[in-house]
């Protein structure tokens, strides 16, 4: 586990709130990494501008971040590294000398647990109590033996003795433990993950790539104890078409890929949707095109999502703000992709997928499984003729049978097939396919949730926005409570089927309303001018790879 | 028991008169009676061609996906319900050319598949363009010059990437085809079934006399079929002479086999109400 999560899950531990975001450029090892934990002691939706320790393992770190600073804050910095320099910085900073590389080697005899030195100097810079830090690290290295955790400890309080000896008091902050609230530390890609076990999914496929790569490597390592069979395949065109087999034969399943990935299971999206079969596709996204910006986040794939795949049907697409969100939507998902027997889209994004969020424990109660229309073997028996796609069904959901079953049989077709699934290419028969597919739209449309305001009344702006750009929106709408301007916002969970009406209502009836975007088009903005008519004339639009500061959507309403 | 009648649909085929498939179609018909199914035991997915049509044209349980992609389809298909017989029929476009890289890779894990190849060395459904076994020098309407690559050998591929039952057989032979696939059903792991077929309106060079010269079954000449590297040699024998019958036989764990989730019950039928999550959230804490 890296340093700066450790760091995050003892301010949970210790009853505070912390929100992580790490930077990482492309490649297995070296360039400029850079996690950081934001603390507070009511919740955190996202990260913000301001850093109160920078610990700089080299001087590319202080050259990039010394601007981030507050003023008396603290660099933490190795004296003996002849590379780094503090000399002639900025005067209203607190500059701590720490030897990490030299306590590393002595204590641990490997100079690469300076992170861990590091640590232990910021808890003691915080005067935070360290014994919250041994029972972390008690539970993270457990399965490594006494010894290692032993290590951990010695290595983290020669950092913490190191800084302790120079009585540093010029430095302002101070982080005090309160009673532990039980809250989880987690990632938007570990909640779709306990998300979809916990709704039953025990088939997933995927092929590695940042940012999803971690659903893949989630669900293997909890497979066996769960029952559920992980399968790395070759590419993601087998990884959507084993999907959407094994979703055939009636296991609950899933698969999820970046944009590039995608781009390759678009043909199998659309197979799932014309063979009427469940399975959820999660979109976790990048910048592209292409290979784009690998390891940065962004929303730029919104209208490719809507449209992916050749042909009309129904597409199916949501996207959670947060790791609640996510872990509750990709349960529902998975319900909807059963009850209409369709592929379903879950959008998410990189800041969604990777960064750590402070939250109470998801609650697998609320969890409901609907496993949508099956007939039993009884029902079978008792029918002379079974049509696994009737066409006579008012909501467009017929009722499946799976092989194995007796009187059961049907085709399974990529061509636009019949009633029982053979291949027919009529008029009337393609026209009567068509719509019994659309109507399971309709029918969803007529059901799903629908968006609220949040925030407050007849509020001054009212913020637009999907996904991930929540975290930012909701930080500077309690910022923005200082300048007394008064805000809500609007979030579209569900972009398709689309909920217009609600949309336009709230729209029309909001005094200044503002696009929040992670992408260069504006591409809610689009949809909402598609579906309602409505054309939202400001936008904060962001495109260079990084997700939203709070900041910058205050500096956007205060210059106005 | 099923008959032959119980693997037929209402539908009559749409070949060509004289096709390779409707010889393969009888033969596969005969093979899942000979081997004791009924047509709600078994899934078979096709993929998109000439053979892919066949979905039509046989009863049973049927998955007719994309062109290339029968294979991933089958695959996850029967870890989800591997009491299910799942076979996988597509062509050789198909599976040599669209979807070659699931043909390797699906070998590797030896998942307990029948996969017939309708191989013609053309495409016939996009009227008459080269396929990857096409020979060097073919000449057709994609390739008016002949082709320069030389073909693609899917016995010897099958067998360098370690699978545990490749065989071929022809669709002029229809008894010894249907033993063949007979055997393959019956192989516990990933079988291969190349079906050499002539396709009379496209291919006129690797005809039905032009295979009848050719042939010969391996086993009326003291083959034995337990040496990879014997069955790779013979498997590059072309030409004057072409051999049909079974190359290599293995028996070794399937990719069910190898899953201890599938070990109590199909995945399928697994119950959804015991789910616990909450070791997973304390992890979290």
């Amino acid at each position: 586990m890296v340093t700066g999560l450790l760091f995050s899950k003892s301010c949970v531990r210790a009853g505070l709130k912390a929100f992580d975001y790490t930077e990482y450029p492309s490649r297995i090892r070296g360039g400029h990494n850079t996690y950081l934990v934001q603390i507070g002691e009511q919740e955190i939706f996202s990260h913000d501008r301001s850093v109160e320790i920078l610990v700089a393992l080299n001087q590319e770190t202080i050259d990039l971040h010394i601007e981030e600073l507050s003023a008396g804050g603290a660099v933490i910095y190795d004296p003996d590294d002849k590379k780094i320099s503090v000399v002639r910085l900025r005067k209203d900073l607190v500059y701590v000398p720490l030897q990490m590389a030299k306590i590393a080697s002595d204590i641990a005899g490997n100079r690469l647990m300076r992170n861990t030195v590091a640590l232990g100097a910021t808890f003691s810079l915080l005067q935070f109590p360290k014994e919250i830090a041994y029972s972390i690290m008690k539970d993270v290295f457990g399965s490594k033996g006494k010894e290692v955790i032993q290590q951990n400890i010695d290595t983290f309080n020669g950092g913490f003795d190191s800084v302790s000896k120079q009585q540093i008091e010029r430095f302002g902050w101070k982080l005090e433990a309160r009673e532990s609230k039980g809250d989880i530390v987690v990632t938007g890609n570990d909640a779709i993950s306990i998300g979809a076990i916990a709704a039953g999914v025990k088939f997933y496929s995927a092929y590695p790539m940042t940012p999803a790569s971690s659903i893949l490597t989630y669900m293997a390592e909890h497979a066996e104890s769960y029952g559920i069979v992980v399968k790395h395949a070759e590419d993601e065109i087998s990884v959507v078409n084993m999907a959407i087999g094994a979703g055939h034969m009636g296991v609950r399943s899933m698969c999820a890929t970046s944009g590039g990935g995608f781009a390759l299971m678009n043909e199998g999206y659309g197979l799932a949707a014309i063979t009427e079969t469940p399975v959820l596709i999660v979109l976790v996204q990048r910048p592209g095109p292409a290979t784009g910006l690998p390891t940065w986040t962004g929303q730029g794939d919104l209208q490719y999502a809507l449209h992916a795949a050749q042909g009309e049907f129904p597409r199916f697409v949501l996207a959670p703000g947060d790791v609640s969100e996510a872990f509750y939507m990709t349960a529902e998902a998975l319900n909807v992709a059963e009850e209409y027997q369709s592929p379903v889209l879950l959008l998410s994004d990189k800041q969604l997928a990777e960064s750590h969020e402070t939250v109470p424990p998801f609650d697998q109660s609320k969890i409901e499984i609907r496993r949508g229309k099956c007939v039993t073997q009884r029902q079978l028996n008792a029918q002379k003729d079974f049509k696994r796609y009737d066409v006579s069904v008012e909501d467009g959901v017929s009722p499946r049978s799976f092989p194995g079953m007796k009187a059961g049989i049907f085709i399974a077709n990529s061509d636009e097939h019949d009633e029982k699934g053979f291949t027919e290419e009529s008029s009337e028969n393609a026209i009567a396919m068509f719509q019994k597919r659309q109507r399971k739209f309709e029918d969803f449309k007529s059901k799903m949730s629908q968006p609220k305001l949040v925030g407050d009344k007849n509020a001054d702006v009212t913020f637009v926005f999907w996904g991930s750009v929540k975290g930012a929106v909701q930080e500077a709408m309690k910022k923005l409570k200082e300048y007394k301007t008064t805000t809500n916002h609007l979030q579209i969970t569900w972009l398709s089927p689309f909920p217009s009406e609600t949309v336009l209502k709230i729209l029309n009836a909001s005094k200044r309303v503002l696009l929040v975007e992670n992408n260069m088009d504006g591409q809610l903005g689009q949809l909402i001018r598609e579906q309602t008519g409505f054309e939202i004339k400001e936008k904060i639009l962001k495109y260079d790879g990084r997700p939203f500061f709070p900041e910058e959507i205050i500096e956007y309403i205060n210059k106005e | 028991m099923a008959i032959l009648k119980d693997f037929e649909t209402k539908h009559f085929p749409t070949w060509c008169p004289g096709c390779g498939n409707y010889g393969i179609w009888t033969t596969v018909k005969q093979a899942l009676v000979k081997a004791g199914f009924e047509p709600d035991q078994v899934l078979i997915v096709f993929g998109v061609g000439c053979s892919g049509n066949e979905t039509n044209f046989l009863h049973g349980y049927g998955f007719h996906g994309l062109h290339g992609r029968p294979l991933p389809i089958a695959h996850g298909a029967k870890i989800a319900r591997r009491n299910v017989k799942v076979v996988v029929i597509g062509g050789d476009g198909d599976g040599y050319g669209e979807g070659l890289a699931h043909f390797i890779h699906t070998i590797r894990g030896n998942p307990e598949l029948t996969y017939i190849v309708h191989d013609n060395q053309v495409y016939g459904l996009t009227k008459g363009q080269t396929s990857p076994t096409s020979e060097k020098g073919y000449k057709s309407s994609s390739t008016p010059s002949g082709v320069i690559e030389k073909p693609i050998n899917p016995l010897s591929l099958a067998l360098a990437a370690e699978a545990t039952f490749v065989s071929q057989g022809f669709a002029g032979n229809a008894v010894h085809l249907t033993d063949l696939i007979v055997k393959a059903l019956k192989h516990p792991g990933f079988s291969l079934v190349n079906v050499l077929q002539p396709c009379v309106t496209f291919n006129h060079h690797n005809t039905f006399q032009w295979f009848y010269r050719r042939v010969y079954d391996l086993a009326k000449e003291g083959y034995v079929t337990n040496d990879r590297m014997k069955a790779i040699e013979r498997a590059r024998e072309w030409g004057e002479r072409i051999p049909l019958g079974v190359f290599f036989e293995e028996v070794r764990d399937t990719y069910e086999e190898d899953l201890p989730q599938l070990a109590k019950m199909p995945l399928a039928d697994e119950p959804l109400d015991d789910i616990d999550i909450s070791p997973l959230l304390k992890e979290l804490q």
